[in-house]
């Protein structure tokens, strides 16, 4: 060890201008000024706190904050906001409103406003049911191609959409309920059936089952899926001699819908969005490709 | 110096210095938190709000046990995107009867403030069972068991008489009702069964009576698509308006 001193130790003298004049077990306490960027950032924020009370809501009183000079609030500014882009809006909405919808799709600017917007409303409010690109899922329509089960003209769809189908919120919703024929028919005649539906829909099925199955679909299932089984729109009852199936057209799906029925809700959408809101939609759905 | 100088006993007396921190502390808590409780506009009144029905609760519980705060919020904010995608913002008193509330703070998911209505309830079950099968993109797991466990109102009239601890509505007759509520609310409305039902919607105004999830036993289930179907609609937005809210508390 040198003698020579630290040259920390050696400017540490108690008393020493540059020491807080502190010492605990032979450790003494610099008393360096603060940094001046730190300080003035600090008295920045002060001011900056001082500034904000003044002029937004902050201490509470009695009956309610201070309101700050400016008068902000949230809700003020969610409303004005939503306010400044009903106003870009309403002139178009309300000339969709006022035409008869088959004439929207005839006036350029109505016809764009309507595609963009109703493709907006439905993957924010309908593409969970329906699919992203419209294609549905099993149990939830696809809404690209041309087989309706309500319908396909604009009005149909508008309809639909508007009201719903099968459910409780909507007295006007398209309502229709298809007869489980659990206790109903035979276990032989429900295989029968499910046969001759697979033959008329020009899938393989037992050809004796089959003939013997359209007795027991002509007295069970032609008084809503019509004799031909190509359906009955009126009444939702879907095409049974298509390719197209909502719940599946193997053997166990058709088992399975016959013996317990399917009955398939659509939400009334009236209350949730408006007018304007349901004719774009409408129309967008109806421009998707399987429009009537 | 004066004062300022008696730092130093504070400083080298250790019990003295916790007792004023703790001082310190209590008022600060005081006057961020205090003023909650009386302020008129910290929660607005507004018409439709009533405790939850005894399956709704049960629906609730699930949904804390499985966690589904954890992807989803339950919080609209005042924001015009969050309002076009979800509904009106959330109230504070939309959330008044909910211990704890299920406000969340992260969206995995969509947020379900306002869920209740928006699709059928065959939809939440195939979305339960199999999210992908309904929502190819979605990252969700299933809860298809959910549809398995059948559920007894064993402890629920218990549960109701916590929350009314904590400050929930509950009247006596709603806790003695309780298990007939429960099971009552998920019967078929149309079926033969011994359940009064219109009771059960005097009692829960707006509560939605019907088998959920198409089994006739209760399960779970039932009681998390009654909880969803019920979020977000039981407040008549038709007489609320906002500024009013803000100054009279109402």
């Amino acid at each position: 060890m040198t003698d020579k001193k630290h040259p920390e130790e050696q400017i540490l003298q108690e008393g020493d201008p540059n020491t807080t004049g502190h010492v605990w077990d032979g450790i003494k306490e610099f008393d360096n000024p603060m940094p001046r960027w730190w300080l003035w950032t600090f008295y920045a924020c002060i001011a900056w706190g001082v500034l904000y009370v003044i002029l937004y809501p902050a201490w509470p009183l009695v009956n309610g904050a201070t309101a700050g000079l400016l008068g902000y609030s949230t809700r003020a500014e969610v409303a004005e906001d939503i306010a400044t882009f009903d106003a870009m809006n309403d002139p178009l909405r309300a000339r969709m409103e006022a035409v008869e919808l088959a004439e929207i799709s005839e006036d350029a600017e109505l016809a764009n406003f309507a595609v963009q917007g109703g493709g907006a409303i439905f993957r924010t409010w309908c593409a969970q049911c329906h699919g992203s690109g419209a294609a549905g899922a099993r149990g939830y329509p696809n809404l690209l191609d041309d087989d309706w089960l309500w319908g396909g003209t604009l009005d149909d769809i508008y309809l639909t959409i508007r009201h719903g189908i099968r459910n409780e919120e909507d007295l006007d919703a398209r309502y229709s309920e298809m007869t489980a024929f659990d206790e109903i028919l035979s276990d032989d005649e429900i295989a029968q059936v499910v046969a001759y539906v697979r033959n008329i829909s020009g899938q393989e099925a037992d050809a004796a089952m089959s003939t013997a199955g359209e007795t027991v679909f002509l007295d069970n299932c032609a008084s809503c899926h019509m004799d031909d089984g190509t359906g009955d729109r009126f009444l939702g009852a879907p095409n049974l001699t298509d390719a197209i199936w909502l719940y599946g057209g193997d053997e166990a799906a058709l088992e399975e819908t016959v013996r317990n029925a399917r009955f398939g809700v659509m939400p009334s959408w009236q209350n949730r969005l408006t007018e304007s809101e349901v004719r774009s939609v409408s129309v967008y759905v109806h421009s998707l490709g399987g429009g009537e | 110096m004066g004062i300022l100088d008696k730092h130093k006993k504070i400083e080298t007396n250790a019990t003295l210095l916790l007792a004023l921190s703790f001082v310190v502390v209590t008022v600060g808590g005081l006057v961020e938190i205090a003023p909650l409780f009386y302020l008129d506009n910290t929660i607005e009144e507004v018409d439709g709000m009533r405790p939850y029905s005894p399956l709704e609760l049960t629906g609730r519980e699930i949904y804390i046990r499985e966690g589904c705060y954890v992807c989803h919020s339950q919080m609209i904010r005042p924001m015009r995107d969050e309002v076009e995608r979800y509904g009106h913002y959330s109230l504070a008193a939309e959330s008044m009867y909910d211990h704890p509330f299920q406000w969340g703070s992260k969206r995995t998911g969509p947020d379900l403030a306002r869920v209740g209505g928006r699709y059928s309830d065959e939809w939440h079950l195939d979305h339960l069972v199999d999210p992908q099968s309904v929502v190819p993109e979605s990252v969700m797991p299933s809860y298809g068991f959910l549809a398995e466990r059948e559920i007894e109102p064993d402890y629920i009239d218990e549960l109701m008489s916590t929350h009314r601890f904590v400050g929930v509505p509950y009247s006596d007759e709603m806790i003695e009702m309780a298990a007939h509520d429960f099971n009552a609310q998920a019967a078929d409305p149309y079926g033969f069964h011994d359940y009064d039902q219109d009771a059960v919607v005097e009692r829960y105004p707006g509560a939605q009576m019907r088998d959920f999830d198409g089994n006739p036993e209760v399960t779970e289930m039932d009681a998390i698509i009654a909880y969803l179907q019920m979020l977000g609609t039981l407040v008549d937005f038709s007489t609320f308006t906002p500024d009013e809210a803000m100054q009279t508390g109402r």
